[in-house]
């Protein structure tokens, strides 16, 4: 039996007790049920251009106010959001799926020279500063979402990889792995079933501040220009645009602004939130 | 006059390109200006870049004409010309005791050696056309030149005064890209590569000198860091402010000043009249009318600019208003499109980086999903939109200023990026160039208009507008811009 099951019982009478991942769980959903929405509905259409509605305040018409085309920033924010939650949410996929195998296959057979690749190849890919290898790539193979999440994925894959091997290395001596040796099962075969399972609430944890991290970089990304092109609205290039619009219209670029933050500080307050319920030392349950 | 007392201690700090507050009081006699993109290199003989001639024309280098700040063509280095009656002859008598900013005299020799230059099989000269008639240029004597052509043309001094026609030397012709070597009121003083271009007034020079001790010129593309440039003082005046929804904001700080006048600039929507169905000139029309040119100039320029009905300047005398050819009417451009038999059309919107191109394209894109064009954006670097839209002509749609002054024979070349090069128009043309009665002129060149416009090779959008900043202290600068050039001779600070 693993340690998660044992764990799970008291979780969510702890979770609701804990402010970080209340508030953060709210901000989270709340960004994720309005790109949702979009995929259906938004109040007007994105692409709806209209000179003479530019620039209105937020209003009963246009919750956010307009934009400097008059299209509606609501509007905007939210199919922003849906661009931003696919980016960040299938870099941190690529991360995940490519980076944890690696970091399972380097702690079952630790010191061997296939360790030692793997985690020097990871050193590698963390050696470089990841913005600007992503501003690379996509200078490279042309801006576009698809570049951009490949760009931020990669990145994503040494920092699984490496946390997947050193909570799996400290697994590796524990007794119940030792009898899943002794009873004759294989490398590959115990980093799944035993392994892996009790490495989840670590990976879970990092995933969402990935996830958070992933959101910035594509802001940053559109920022700069390389991230999804327009039409397609992303809150990184709305903040861009705006910036020299600030003292005509502010809103136009706290709108974006503040959608950033939101976001991150939402993904970041529940990133910490779950690291301290399943963090057993800090919960004080006994193993 | 005040100006003098500060100009050792001026020319030091400027020199060493430190920004300096005068003490109150004090008129200040340099001046930073800021330009949005950097030249390649310095030798307006060698390349097309306008940025070179923002830096370098009428401030250092001169030729034998100039553009006037209104347009007109004046007396450059040749003090006056004659030409001969049947228009083959010019014969230019230079200004006496005109030297080079190296010391060396300008002759008759360096003139005749320029245009040689120029014209040369080997020449990378980037408006060739412009001496293509000049059949023999020979000194007559050390101040006389004598230019011989081999069929009269109406535009010859027009074209004299271009920054790609300017008088070099031969000593220094061949380092004028990185150490421009003129004649002109300024001297190339430093280039700081990707920062900024330092000149000083030229002591010796053979006109009116220059009021300004010192201007250094600052390359600032991004229209944010040029806002917080010019709030900082950093630079004095930007003439072509790449921010103009921030002109109106800074216009109401009593520190500055707007400066909005005209410029040689047609932005069009180009089309690549050699691609199906852009070929047919019903989609071409259905195009035309599906944009609305007040609100791009309104959405992209914040007002700024001149709707155009054809690919010519409207502060031209001889601008024929088009307009109603291609007036605002999605429901004629929808029944174009069926008449056509197009539906479901998809095409490519190449955008380089200036703002209009990109806010504009945004609109257009707008405007075209509207009749039901589906137009796709891609934003292009200025390098790559060289390469693959203006050199390769890969694209089908696009938005761009054509900013040299009279530039409507572009059109007569088959192999230019939109590939029109229609035989009648050429035919126009080729007699404009063989005319030099005024009148005729204008009617030739009204025909040419008509002409592009019935075709409707491109969406003609409108004349870009000079949107310069300037410090409130500043006069002298030319308001409007007739040629691509920063002209700082009569520049001074009046307080």
């Amino acid at each position: 039996m693993s340690a998660v099951a044992v764990e799970s019982a008291g979780l969510w009478r702890a979770a609701l007790r804990s402010p970080a991942v209340l508030v953060g769980g709210m901000l989270s959903l709340a960004i994720v049920v309005l790109a949702a929405v979009s995929l259906v509905w938004t109040p007007y259409p994105i692409d709806g251009v209209a000179i003479g509605a530019r620039f209105a305040p937020p209003s009963w018409t246009h919750w956010l106010g307009t934009d400097h085309f008059g299209r509606d920033l609501a509007s905007m924010i939210m199919v922003g959001a849906r661009t931003s939650i696919a980016v960040a949410l299938v870099a941190v996929g690529v991360g995940v799926v490519l980076g944890v195998p690696l970091g399972l296959a380097a702690a079952a057979v630790r010191g061997s020279a296939i360790d030692e690749v793997i985690m020097r190849g990871n050193d590698l890919v963390f050696a470089f500063p990841a913005l600007v290898i992503a501003i690379l790539i996509t200078a490279v193979f042309g801006p576009g979402a698809v570049n951009a999440i490949i760009a931020i994925g990669i990145f994503n894959i040494p920092v699984f990889a490496r946390l997947a091997r050193g909570a799996a290395l400290s697994l590796w001596t524990r007794e119940f792995v030792m009898a899943a040796r002794l009873a004759g099962k294989g490398r590959a075969l115990i980093s799944v079933e035993h392994v892996l399972p009790n490495i989840a609430n670590t990976l879970i944890v990092q995933a969402t501040i990935q996830f958070s991290l992933g959101i910035l970089a594509d802001a940053g990304l559109a920022y700069v220009g390389l991230g999804a092109q327009p039409p397609i609205p992303s809150w990184g290039r709305m903040l861009a645009e705006a910036q020299t619009m600030i003292a005509l219209a502010p809103h136009v670029a706290i709108v974006p602004g503040l959608a950033i933050v939101l976001t991150v500080l939402g993904l970041n307050l529940l990133g910490d939130g779950l690291r301290d319920l399943f963090d057993p030392r800090l919960r004080g349950v006994r193993r | 006059m005040p100006i003098r007392n500060l100009a050792g201690a001026m020319v030091a700090v400027c020199v060493m390109g430190l920004a300096v507050v005068a003490p109150a009081q004090a008129q200040r006699a340099d001046i930073t200006v800021g330009l949005v993109l950097e030249p390649p290199h310095l030798d307006p003989t060698a390349g097309a870049a306008a940025a070179i001639d923002e830096v370098v024309y009428a401030n250092v280098f001169e030729g034998l004409t100039r553009f006037a700040p209104d347009g007109d063509i004046i007396s450059g280095l040749a003090d006056s010309w004659e030409i001969s009656d049947d228009g083959l002859t010019y014969t230019f008598h230079l200004h006496d005791g005109v030297n080079f900013h190296d010391g060396t005299a300008l002759t008759a020799e360096d003139v005749v050696f320029s245009i040689d230059r120029a014209q040369a099989e080997d020449s990378v000269n980037a408006q060739k056309a412009l001496f293509a008639d000049i059949a023999e240029v020979s000194a007559l004597d050390d101040l006389t030149v004598e230019m011989t052509l081999s069929r009269p043309n109406g535009n010859l001094l027009f074209n004299l005064a271009w920054g790609d026609a300017v008088i070099v030397g031969p000593e220094s012709a061949d380092t004028n890209a990185t150490d421009p070597v003129g004649t002109g009121p300024f001297r190339f003083v430093d280039w700081v590569q990707g920062d900024r271009v330092i000149l000083e007034r030229n002591d010796a020079y053979w006109g009116e000198p220059a009021q300004l001790e010192a201007a250094t010129f600052r390359f600032i593309s991004d229209p944010t860091a040029a806002f917080a440039a010019m709030m900082a003082e950093d630079v004095d005046v930007f003439p072509n402010f790449p921010a103009p929804e921030t002109l109106s904001v800074l216009d109401a700080d009593p520190r500055f000043e707007a400066v909005v006048g005209t410029t040689e600039g047609e932005t069009i929507l180009a089309m690549n009249n050699k691609r199906s169905p852009l070929d047919d000139v019903r989609v071409r029309e259905a195009i035309a009318h599906a944009i609305d040119r007040q609100a791009i100039i309104d959405g992209a320029m914040f007002g700024y600019g001149t709707p155009i009905g054809t690919h010519f300047a409207p502060h031209h005398p001889a601008y024929v208003d088009l307009l109603d050819l291609s007036q605002y009417n999605p429901e004629r451009s929808r029944a174009l499109l069926a008449e056509a038999g197009v539906t479901g059309l998809r095409l490519s919107l190449a955008l380089p980086p200036p703002t209009y191109a990109r806010r504009g394209g945004e609109i257009v894109a707008a405007q075209l999903r509207a009749v039901g064009i589906e137009a796709e954006i891609t934003n292009m670097e200025w390098a790559q939109w060289l390469e693959q839209v203006f050199g390769a002509g890969d694209f089908d749609l696009t938005i761009v200023s054509h900013t040299e002054p009279l530039d409507i024979g572009i059109y007569g070349r088959e192999d230019y990026y939109f590939g029109y090069g229609d035989p009648e128009f050429q035919a126009i043309m080729s007699e404009l160039d063989a005319t030099t009665a005024p009148d005729a002129r204008i009617a030739l060149l009204g025909d040419a208009q008509r002409k592009i416009a019935e075709d409707y090779v491109n969406v003609y959008l409108f004349q870009l507008a000079q949107t310069g900043i300037k410090n409130a202290g500043i006069e002298g600068m030319w308001v409007n811009a007739p040629t691509q050039a920063t002209d700082l001779t009569a520049v001074y600070w009046a307080r």
